[in-house]
């Protein structure tokens, strides 16, 4: 009898959960379905649950649209993240392993740079880039991208670093190696996972950053593809097959993060991150 | 670990020769460190401090579209807040931000909670569906948005469809383009992108609850809402202080999904601060209004994490 009930029970929650997870994802759902609709389906009523056929045409046409910002976002994420993790994965072993004064202010620091809304950093960074003509650069992107991912990473790595022993260190100098030795040759290897996440997760920053791109490129030299995809509603503003298109090659990068590492994504997630 | 591990000693040999050894040696322990902090201490100033400071010092100024070409304004003292401060239109955003603030973090917690709780039991694909609800917050707010965008369609878009299929309305309604509803839609959608992110932190919240204190409340003859009131809800105080004002610094940032979607229309009904001071800025070229208006929204977040501070340190066993 009770066995029946736990079963009766377990039914229960996987069905609300279920129902739960089908509403939250109904509108990724209806992104994909409409990008593989032709142009007269978008208008039918009523309107298509269901795809009625597998038509990749949209894809097509969004992605040689859109392959210049695709590369564009491309490069200024991977610059991005090489910018940021040279200067986080120093920085976070610097606050783990060592006792500094100046840990605490650094830290403190950090915390407040996340609570900094950027449309907020945007206005003096675009008077500022624009006299220093950063202005419609890979440069003033990379940098102004990583302000979410640079406080971000070195807290991350940080709190993965202050778990491995001072011994390794200690060890390795008295091995004579030099301090950079240890850093490149110990502590970048044995952290590999936490660096993963923290690149990943920079990666994303950038690739999914609207401020920035929107203030920072005036003339559109330069157009990254959240710019790309919010021309788009402008331009083609009855294409939603095309828009929706777009955002689908948009989203699959983050899409791919979370199924090749849900752990890591969980783990970035709740390190107190703030995300925009 | 092989034993290349072992470096490069002959750099370290060539160096100790010199008869500066000892205090070279102690010279290098002593600085080595800030040399691998050097980086950030110079970026952070670059970065995020010069800019904070040139925003204060141009809301000061007469900031025009020319000064933005000779890099030089008028000071013109507390000219651009009394503006701001006298346009209605602020009062106006500023409304608009607590409610957008106030509703979202209500509907954000209380579904994420449910489901939080939800996910604590055992049942089939659990571990998959809370994986993939995590989308909403993992994907471009671009992407995203813009689905919601043709959602929210007057004519075409499904969430009318479903609407008049239940026979909640009898006609269509273009929500984002009626001044009555366009604050709520931009809500949902908000509400939409935090669910996930409540999730985990609740979920891991209740997960790092002690097992025997539900035991012992259980031989005590508690019954299952008495459980979730008396310890669940108690001990996820802490959860809930960080949530909050994650949140609400996380809302108070929040420009894309209102730009995206309404661009703080229509007719500033949902006008916000941060697209308030984006319209100032770069719509009207008065940046002065613009980095004053940046600068109360920074002034509200440091406050709430002053506040913040303040809370979870009185708390004890923190």
């Amino acid at each position: 009898m009770i066995r029946r009930d736990r079963g009766v029970a377990t039914l229960l929650y996987f069905l609300v959960a279920g129902f739960a997870t089908v509403v939250m994802l109904f509108p990724l759902y209806s992104m994909v379905m409409t990008s593989i609709l032709t142009q007269p389906q978008l208008y039918r009523l009523p309107p298509y649950l269901l795809p009625p056929q597998l038509d990749l045409s949209a894809y097509v046409v969004a992605f040689s649209d859109q392959l210049r910002p695709i590369v564009t976002s491309a490069i200024i994420g991977a610059l991005t993240v090489v910018f940021s993790l040279t200067i986080a994965i120093p920085a976070a072993y610097g606050l783990a392993q060592f006792k500094l004064w100046i840990t605490g202010v650094v830290m403190l620091a950090l915390l407040i740079t996340q609570m900094i809304p950027s449309i907020m950093l945007a206005t003096p960074l675009y008077l500022m880039f624009n006299r220093a003509g950063l202005t419609d650069t890979y440069f003033g992107l990379v940098v102004a991208t990583s302000t979410s991912g640079i406080p971000f990473a070195v807290v991350l790595l940080r709190a993965f670093l202050e778990k491995v022993p001072k011994e390794l260190r200690e060890a390795a100098l008295i091995d004579g190696a030099s301090e950079f030795a240890v850093l490149w040759r110990i502590i970048i290897p044995i952290s590999r996972p936490a660096i993963i996440t923290a690149g990943l997760s920079i990666f994303l920053f950038s690739w999914a950053d609207f401020v920035y791109a929107l203030t920072l490129t005036p003339t559109g030299k330069i157009v990254p593809l959240t710019i790309g995809i919010y021309k788009y509603i402008g331009t083609y503003s009855v294409q939603w097959n095309l828009i929706m298109a777009a955002s689908v090659l948009a989203s699959i990068p983050a899409a791919l993060l979370l199924i090749l590492a849900q752990r890591y994504v969980t783990a970035g997630l709740t390190v107190g991150a703030v995300k925009g | 670990m092989s034993r290349s591990a072992g470096l490069s000693p002959r750099s370290l040999d060539a160096r100790s020769a010199t008869p500066l050894r000892a205090s070279s040696f102690r010279w290098r322990r002593e600085w080595t460190p800030y040399l691998f902090i050097a980086p950030l201490i110079v970026y952070l100033p670059a970065v995020f401090a010069y800019p904070l400071f040139y925003n204060a010092l141009i809301s000061f100024q007469n900031f025009t579209i020319r000064s933005v070409v000779t890099g030089t304004a008028d000071f013109v003292g507390l000219d651009n807040f009394r503006a701001v401060l006298s346009n209605p239109v602020s009062w106006l955003a500023l409304r608009n931000t607590a409610i957008f603030a106030a509703s979202s973090l209500f509907f954000q917690y209380v579904i994420g909670l449910a489901l939080a709780l939800l996910f604590t039991r055992a049942f089939p694909l659990k571990g998959f569906m809370r994986g993939i609800m995590l989308l909403p917050w993992l994907l471009p707010s671009v992407a995203t948005v813009t689905v919601w965008l043709w959602l929210f369609d007057g004519t075409n878009g499904l969430i009318n469809y479903f609407l008049m299929q239940l026979h909640v309305i009898a006609m269509p309604v273009s929500w984002l383009n009626s001044p009555s509803s366009a604050l709520a839609a931009v809500i949902m959608v908000n509400v939409w992108v935090g669910i996930p992110f409540n999730l985990v932190i609740l979920y891991s919240g209740i997960q790092a609850i002690p097992k025997e204190l539900y035991e012992a409340a259980e031989i005590d003859g508690a019954r299952a809402f008495q459980r979730f009131r008396f310890v669940t809800l108690p001990l996820l105080k802490p959860v809930n202080a960080v949530l909050l004002l994650l949140g609400l610094i996380y809302t108070l940032k929040q420009f894309d999904i209102i730009y995206i979607l309404t661009k703080g229309g229509p007719g500033n009904a949902t006008q916000v601060l941060s697209t308030w001071s984006y319209g100032l800025s770069f719509r009207d070229m008065r940046f002065g209004q613009g980095a004053a208006v940046g600068n109360i929204m920074l002034l509200i977040s440091l406050t709430a994490a002053i506040w913040y501070a303040f809370f979870t340190r009185r708390e004890p066993g923190q």
